[in-house]
């Protein structure tokens, strides 16, 4: 049955955001804010890179490690989503006919580096941004997102998507299940029946989400959203924010790849 | 705290498609009074403890809660007082984590962080849950649910309660501390619950509903021993009283 696995995979990563290791106790704001620093210092180097961006999987790795995440996990759904990127590199070779130097006397083509370094930096990007969602659970994420200053209503969709998609997805399967369980063999996927699974769904959810509404005017709401503070910037936290910066920088301004391997043959020879 | 009385005078109720829930409705209910209502599937007692804040408002007669009387300018004051538990948990947690949906209450009544917490803290170690606190509602079990929506109400410390099929997912042991729970609560209390043993243990009054109107109403002892009565009504003698 595809859509329970799908949402059992949901539910998974969401359960993995659960955790409680280093990674996952750091404030949701330093995890956002380096993130996004992390893309996009990834994104800004040139289009024929590829060496330079090898020390930023160092990112990843240690995420994967400290944040106690399965690595097959995330290398799966990587894989899942790179058709995409493959799609949009793979005629650069074809089109791209020139050589590039990157070490004395050793040139390649173009296209082709060019598309390593497209693949290398998708990689890193979804990589990273799936272990944001992995170590921080999806509620702390917003409320980062309105202690740095998005709107308050803004915020509570967020939330209520978040509570709701879960619920929605049980009743979809619970109707899936008492579908499959009464018709015997055939299919019962034709459009007809699908229409109406689509239209129950639909009106479930009018009924439910008036439910709701009573239920939170039950409790005093009165049209804005109760910001909590649980959260506290503490020393680990600009310690952390600190040093993933430091190493962006680095990374991005010195050929750290060259210069170890410099290091390397300097040794052995 | 003088006088946390629900009067139902004459109430109608018809939903929009046509169906007529409550017809010619009353009943009252003093300050402290524990009444269970009991009553067949889509007999009204749901419908019933829609009216007890005004979610829902009567087509006729009238609805007072202590000395407001129902109407759309009173319902906010009305439902600082009436804390209703629903029958179902999923439409009662809507916050993404257990403590910010027991919070929720405490902190739109204007409550500092502090204070708040203690609330949130006291009402789950009410309904034995604390262990649950960070948890997002997905991951629990229908009992687990159904513990944590009864905390959110009671973290609101409410004057009156109401409660629709409280038990109904809960494990025996849960059960047990719900009901001990109950009684523990002083203020007036409205349930309505096909578990009549716990409405026995209870409740000492019990109203039965029958297609929107009162049919019976009296102490549980009378009421929930008539065999009779109870068949009528698509019910049975409590367990406990079957043994004898
Ligand atoms: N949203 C609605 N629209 C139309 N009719 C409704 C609606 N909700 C309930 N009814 C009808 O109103 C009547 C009373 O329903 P209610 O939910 O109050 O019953 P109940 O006593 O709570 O039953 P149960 O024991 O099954 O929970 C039923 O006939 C039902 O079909
Ligand atoms: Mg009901």
């Amino acid at each position: 049955m595809a859509f329970d696995s799908q949402y059992y995979n949901v539910g998974y990563l969401d359960r993995l955001s659960y955790q409680d290791t280093f990674v996952h106790r750091l404030d949701p704001r330093t995890k956002l804010i380096t993130t996004l620093l992390f893309l996009f210092t990834v994104i800004s180097f040139s289009k024929y890179e590829v060496a330079a961006l090898f020390p930023f999987l160092l990112f990843p790795a240690i995420f994967l490690t400290v944040g106690e995440i399965p690595p097959g996990f995330i290398l799966k759904k990587v894989l899942l989503v790179s058709p995409f990127a493959i799609f949009i590199g793979i005629f650069n070779p074809l089109l791209d006919h020139g050589q590039v130097a990157i070490l004395p006397g050793l040139t390649l083509p173009a296209g082709w580096l060019s598309f390593a370094s497209i693949l290398l930096k998708f990689f890193l990007t979804v990589s990273m941004a799936l272990l944001l969602i992995a170590t921080t659970s999806f509620p702390t994420i917003c409320h980062a997102l309105r202690r740095l200053g998005l709107p308050s209503i803004f915020v509570s969709q967020l939330l209520f998507l978040y509570r709701y998609i879960f619920v929605l997805g049980e009743e979809v399967m619970r109707i899936v299940r008492a579908r499959d369980m009464r018709s015997y063999g055939r299919k019962g996927t034709e459009i007809k029946v699908f229409v109406r699974i689509a239209g129950v769904l639909f009106l479930r959810t009018v009924e439910r989400a008036e439910r709701i509404y009573f239920a939170m005017l039950a409790r005093g709401y009165e049209g804005d959203m109760p910001v909590s503070k649980k959260y506290h910037l503490t020393t680990s936290d600009l310690a952390f924010a600190l040093s993933v910066i430091v190493c962006l920088f680095i990374f991005r301004c010195y050929p750290v790849t060259q210069i170890i391997g410099n290091f390397f043959r300097g040794i052995f020879s | 705290m003088s006088h946390h009385i629900v009067e139902f005078k004459d109430v109608c109720f018809r939903y929009p498609d046509g169906t007529e829930a409550l017809h010619n409705l009353s009943f009252r209910i003093i300050h402290g009074e524990s009444v269970g209502i009991i009553g067949a599937n889509g007999s009204g007692k749901s419908t019933l403890l829609l009216h007890m804040n005004g979610y829902l408002m009567p087509t006729g007669g009238t609805v007072n809660i202590g000395d407001l009387h129902l109407t759309r300018k009173t319902r906010r004051e009305i439902r600082k007082k009436v804390g209703i538990v629903f029958q179902n948990p999923d439409d009662q947690l809507f916050m993404p984590t257990v403590y910010d949906d027991v919070a929720f209450g405490p902190q739109n009544l204007g409550m500092d962080e502090e204070d708040v917490q203690k609330r949130v803290r006291a009402a789950l170690d009410l309904v034995n849950c604390y262990d649950l606190i960070n948890k997002p509602p997905h991951h629990l079990s229908n009992g687990q649910k159904s513990a944590v929506a009864i905390a959110a109400v009671m973290a609101m410390e409410p004057d009156i309660l109401a409660m629709d099929e409280p038990a109904a997912n809960l494990d025996p042991k849960s059960r047990r501390l719900l009901i001990n729970l109950l009684k523990t609560f002083e203020h007036s209390k409205i349930i309505a619950s096909h578990d009549l043993d716990l409405i026995f243990d209870v409740c000492k009054r019990c109203i039965i509903i029958r297609e929107g109107t009162v049919a019976a109403d009296g102490p549980s002892q009378d009421i929930l021993t008539n065999k009779i009565l109870l068949e009528e009504n698509n019910l049975e003698l409590p367990l406990s009283l079957q043994r004898r």
